[in-house]
């Protein structure tokens, strides 16, 4: 039960480099946060600093009104699950999840009834004798969760902590954190490079670049409403396509003309361009790949040729040749597309997103 | 009946070229190793004197009387005595000064290769020079100590101190071998280790104890093998600083072995004392592996 606030907080390393610059956030009690954004982008570096492994070069970060800047690791009662899992390898899992524990004094047939209900919880009891190199990926996992677990903290930080898994028991332990958090009703901040977990887990979810936060919202606002060109390529697989058009009027109606024909819009696209004073300009048009129809020759927008078609079972990807660029079809009509077939595309016009080409911004969500 | 002696051949192939490819390594193995062992545990049971071309077999005679010479309790206490003293001050220092070293500062690099040098120079060359050190008048270790206010030490020249002196010369030659593994194992513990302990409030004593020493365990019992080893075979320092003496308080087993084979040439009795060393350097092995089962994590 926590209520974690990041206020200005940057990380400038000594040689300068600004790992975080100057981000904001605030996490309330409950919430399953998730930092996502490409390696390098400052999110494990802003997980670290929470847990208190780094020092916060500037700004404040408060955990339940406290200031915690210069508060150690073990005082933040926060507890952190590490990638490579860092476990003790010469203790055994029940030695492991019990450390913490031992460290702070509790009594030991409490720390022993403590330890037997987290391992009965993760399924460890079988394994409490085994040293970490006898386990198994997953099972790792499991204890590392146990660990943090054991010490009913305020807060559970992960930095990717299903990244070295593999596929199949990425996808069982996701659904175990997710579980987890239902039963442990506590605030959770997970660092996470893979979209996918971020979608599927977070209430809360915060993209970053180059050490600045891009957006903050929901899972479904991310996807439907990004902000920018980078948050809406980023979330989403594949990924959004994106083609340069221009704004024009024809009969007192906005469209977009793209290289091989144009695109209808929808008329709160077309206020919000007349607002921004778009009509005439070049912009940046962005298409999901399950909004992108295929229609006939009069209608289209697009014109290209199939270059790659992946069937995925239940629905199928189609890479399109256009000219220069590439569209992406995500389709459920899974009939076998022929190599070097020409396709007319166009979009479904209320899923369309507008970019600004220069800063990148969104103009229409 | 052509086909089981084809694949004869093929196998009769293969063993020679195995041979062929191990013979490098195997023939100085034989020739400088396996066959002297073999040759030294037979001389143990014969009365060759080292110059006579002849000698008799005397059975267990050599062995019955080392076990009835108290010159022999008394160079296998002063080897108990001499591994003891030099290994866990050689693996304690070794690793202190590891801790002090792991983090780099200006001038770290030359301070290393400095602590490390006696390792790599010839150790009679360091005992001449700390047979100077040693000098009762005008040493420099006697001076310091009277600088300190402290009485001056008999060092290599009496029995009570001449022990302690080879010891500190052998310490002081291994310590920065000891500090060069124990430097790459301290780096190669990994971080992440040392997070999580800050996490559950491993800090100070509690993180070198509970993770640092474990982690590194490898390390300990690899150094703890190969300095005792080197300390059975201890025997250049011996030579030129006190000859085993005064009065036998630095003779060792091994050199007991050289002063029974080559000043009284009694090569029976010396090659006894051989295959006691050899059982005892197998025996002592042998029970830090393990022991090692206890307290080593890889």
């Amino acid at each position: 039960m926590a209520e974690i606030i990041l206020k200005n907080i940057t990380k400038e390393y000594e040689n300068g480099f600004q790992a975080v610059k100057n981000i904001d956030l605030e996490i309330k009690d409950n919430e399953f946060v998730i930092l996502v954004g490409p390696s390098g982008c400052g999110k494990s570096t802003t997980l670290r600093m929470i847990a208190g492994l780094e020092d916060i070069s500037d700004g404040d970060l408060y955990l339940d009104g406290k200031r915690i800047n210069d508060v150690s690791p073990q005082d933040r009662d926060i507890a952190m699950v590490f990638q490579n899992y860092a476990l003790y390898p010469h203790m055994t899992v029940y030695q492991n999840i019990a450390y913490s524990l031992k460290i702070k004094k509790v009594p030991k047939d409490e720390i022993d009834r403590r330890v037997k209900e987290v391992a009965a919880s993760l399924g460890l009891t079988d394994l409490l004798d085994r040293r970490p190199g006898q386990l198994s990926g997953g099972q790792k996992q499991r204890v590392a969760m146990g660990r943090a677990i054991i010490r009913h903290p305020k807060a559970f930080l992960m930095d990717e902590p299903l990244s070295n898994l593999d596929a199949k028991l990425r996808g069982q332990m996701r659904v175990e954190i997710a579980d987890l958090y239902q039963r442990l009703n506590t605030t959770f901040i997970y660092v996470t490079h893979d979209q996918t977990e971020a979608m599927t887990l977070g209430t809360k979810i915060v993209v970053m670049k180059d050490g600045e936060i891009q957006q903050i919202d929901s899972p479904t606002n991310l996807f439907n409403y990004p902000v920018n060109k980078f948050v809406a390529g980023f979330i989403g697989t594949p990924t959004m396509n994106f083609f340069d058009a221009e704004c024009l009027e024809e009969n007192g109606e906005l469209y977009l003309k793209t290289a091989d024909g144009k695109i209808v819009l929808t008329p709160e696209k077309q206020q919000k361009l007349r607002e921004g004073n778009w009509v005439g300009k070049k912009v940046t048009g962005g298409i999901r790949p399950e909004h992108v129809r295929i229609c006939s020759e009069e209608e289209t927008a697009f014109k290209g040729n199939v270059s790659v078609f992946e069937l995925l079972g239940s629905n199928a990807i189609i890479y399109v040749q256009c000219g220069e660029e590439r569209i992406v079809i995500n389709t459920d009509e899974t009939a076998q597309q022929e190599h070097g077939k020409e396709l007319f595309l166009n979009v479904k016009e209320e899923k369309l997103h507008i970019f600004d080409p220069e800063s990148e911004r969104t103009i229409t969500n | 009946m052509a086909k089981p002696k084809r694949k004869y051949k093929r196998r009769y192939d293969n063993t020679a070229t195995v041979l062929l490819f191990i013979l490098p390594a195997l023939i100085p193995l034989i020739v400088f190793w396996i066959y002297p062992i073999l040759r030294t545990i037979w001389l143990s049971f014969t009365n060759w004197d080292y110059i006579s071309p002849t000698y008799k077999i005397v059975g267990l005679k050599n062995y019955l009387s080392l076990l009835r010479n108290p010159r022999f309790y008394e160079a296998l206490g002063h080897t108990v005595v001499f591994t003891a003293g030099t290994l866990f001050p050689s693996i304690i220092l070794g690793l202190i000064l590891a801790l002090l070293l792991v983090k780099n500062f200006r001038g770290s690099g030359i301070l290393k290769f400095i602590l490390f040098s006696p390792w790599i120079t010839p150790t009679v060359a360091i005992s001449i020079v700390w047979s100077w050190i040693f000098k009762v008048d005008g040493g420099i270790a006697n001076t310091i100590l009277t600088a300190l206010n402290m009485s001056p030490l008999k060092w290599i020249n009496s029995s009570d101190t001449a022990m302690m002196s080879v010891i500190i010369v052998t310490v002081w030659k291994s310590l920065g071998y000891c500090m060069i593994f124990y430097l790459s194992a301290l780096e190669r513990v990994p971080g992440e280790l040392y997070e999580a302990g800050a996490l559950d409030g491993a800090y100070g004593w509690r993180q070198f104890v509970d993770i640092t020493l474990p982690s590194i365990s490898p390390t300990t019992f690899f150094l703890m093998i190969i300095t005792m080893v080197n300390s059975l075979q201890a025997y250049d320092q011996i030579q030129v600083l006190t000859q085993g003496g005064p009065s036998g308080s630095t003779r060792t087993l091994l050199y007991m072995y050289y002063q029974l084979g080559f000043n009284e040439f009694n090569m029976g009795q010396a090659t006894a004392v051989a295959v006691v060393m050899i059982l005892l350097t197998v025996g002592l092995s042998v029970i830090q592996f393990k022991v090692s089962e206890k307290w080593v994590y890889y």
